[in-house]
């Protein structure tokens, strides 16, 4: 057996996206709310997941590639390219805290039945085709610091990938504990029934509840 | 239908690290959604603007191919994603028609925000070549240098924004 598959089929896709989907909705991530808590520091799910999230895909392509079964260049890594890199993470984080979404969840949001999902992905749609509109004059910008081909972490520090999974560790726990402490000083992180509301006005007099209540 | 609770955080993220992986030992590849919209951007200039999409130096070459601009793995899984994430809202009484967002920024400044959050996100997804999930999610796994300095530049401007912001969400 040769891994990976390199299986880029209907199949594939569908099967990636249907999991993909159900465990973002069940976290939460279909709401606009719970996702900029997290840069209100009143729920710290979003920090939570991902960094698990990469922390266990991480010790699993660790160990397929240690014993042998996943050929270190087999799989896709990308190459920074320092101020693209950098300046484009600046304004999806923007685009988050103003819109609500990142484009994954946006697509969560409308299949549960949120409307502004739609129109997040129509402002996606005229950001992208105002990149490409401006792409020629973006270029140098968009080349600039380009980093070692498909650079690691353990690549950049000169550690064993152990030690950096290892120190990923250590600050997920930090985060854990002092995300669930600021979260418990805010009445905990936001619940499915708190965000269950028809309307924005009524999660707006539930805001109004909780705040009261604390 | 009575509200399901949501899976705790350290749940939610073991799953999707577990999904990660499978997706990586299937495609090569992590998940992704921005390709997606690019694909889109690309298909629905091709119709409405034919020759300035053909001829342009970023989505052009979507359109040069014989294939169509959405016929890709990225297309089917966020096909997936909607409908796994529909059939999770459905079976925990989480499903609503609504316009969500910052309780006192509602209705017609809503869609305005959302429009323009979309904006400034499509364009830095397309400057980053990659999102949350492609680039922060999906690179962090293998634990490329470009993920964190895309996640340390999310997290910056979300706070440093969604900070300011606070009044409008409380």
């Amino acid at each position: 057996m040769s891994l990976p598959f390199y299986d880029e089929g209907v199949a594939s896709g569908l099967l990636s996206g249907v999991l993909f989907g159900y465990v973002l909705e069940s976290a939460g991530f279909g709401s606009p709310q719970k996702l900029t808590a997290q840069f209100r520091f009143t729920d710290w799910s979003v920090f939570k997941v991902m960094f698990t999230a990469i922390i266990v895909a991480a010790i699993g392509l660790a160990v397929a590639t240690a014993a042998g079964v996943l050929p270190a260049k087999s799989i896709f890594i990308p190459t920074t390219f320092f101020w693209a890199t950098l300046c484009g993470g600046v304004l999806v984080g923007a685009g988050m805290a103003v819109g609500g979404y990142c484009p994954g969840t946006s697509a969560v949001g409308l299949a549960t039945g949120r409307l502004d999902g739609l129109f997040f992905m129509v402002g996606m749609v005229l950001g992208t085709g105002l990149f490409a509109a401006v792409f020629d004059s973006l270029k140098g910008f968009y080349l600039a610091g380009q980093g070692p081909q498909r650079q690691t972490l353990s690549q950049l520090f000169g550690i064993p990938t152990w030690a950096v999974i290892g120190i990923l560790i250590v600050v997920a726990v930090l985060g854990f504990m002092i995300g669930t402490r600021f979260e418990r000083a805010h009445g905990g992180p936001l619940t499915a029934e708190q965000l269950a509301g028809e309307t924005v006005e009524t999660v707006s007099e539930i805001g109004i509840v909780s705040v009261r209540t604390r | 239908m009575r509200v399901r609770p949501f899976w705790p955080p350290l749940l939610a993220g073991i799953v999707l690290g577990a999904v990660l992986l499978m997706t990586f030992l299937l495609s090569g590849h992590g998940l992704g959604a921005s390709g997606f919209f690019t694909r889109l951007t690309a298909w629905f200039g091709g119709e409405t603007a034919r020759e300035a999409t053909v001829g342009n130096a970023y989505l052009g070459p979507f359109l040069k191919t014989a294939a169509h601009p959405l016929a890709n793995w990225i297309t089917w899984e966020i096909v997936g994603v909607m409908l796994g994430a529909l059939l999770a809202a459905l079976t925990s009484g989480r499903f609503r028609v609504r316009l969500d967002g910052a309780p006192k920024l509602a209705g017609p400044a809503r869609i305005a925000l959302a429009v323009g959050g979309g904006a400034l996100t499509g364009f830095g997804a397309r400057l980053a070549r990659g999102c949350t999930s492609g680039l922060g999610l999906s690179g962090g796994a293998p634990l490329a240098v470009a993920a964190f300095l895309f996640l340390i530049g999310f997290f910056i401007s979300g706070i440093v924004l969604g900070w300011s912001l606070r009044r409008a969400w409380l």
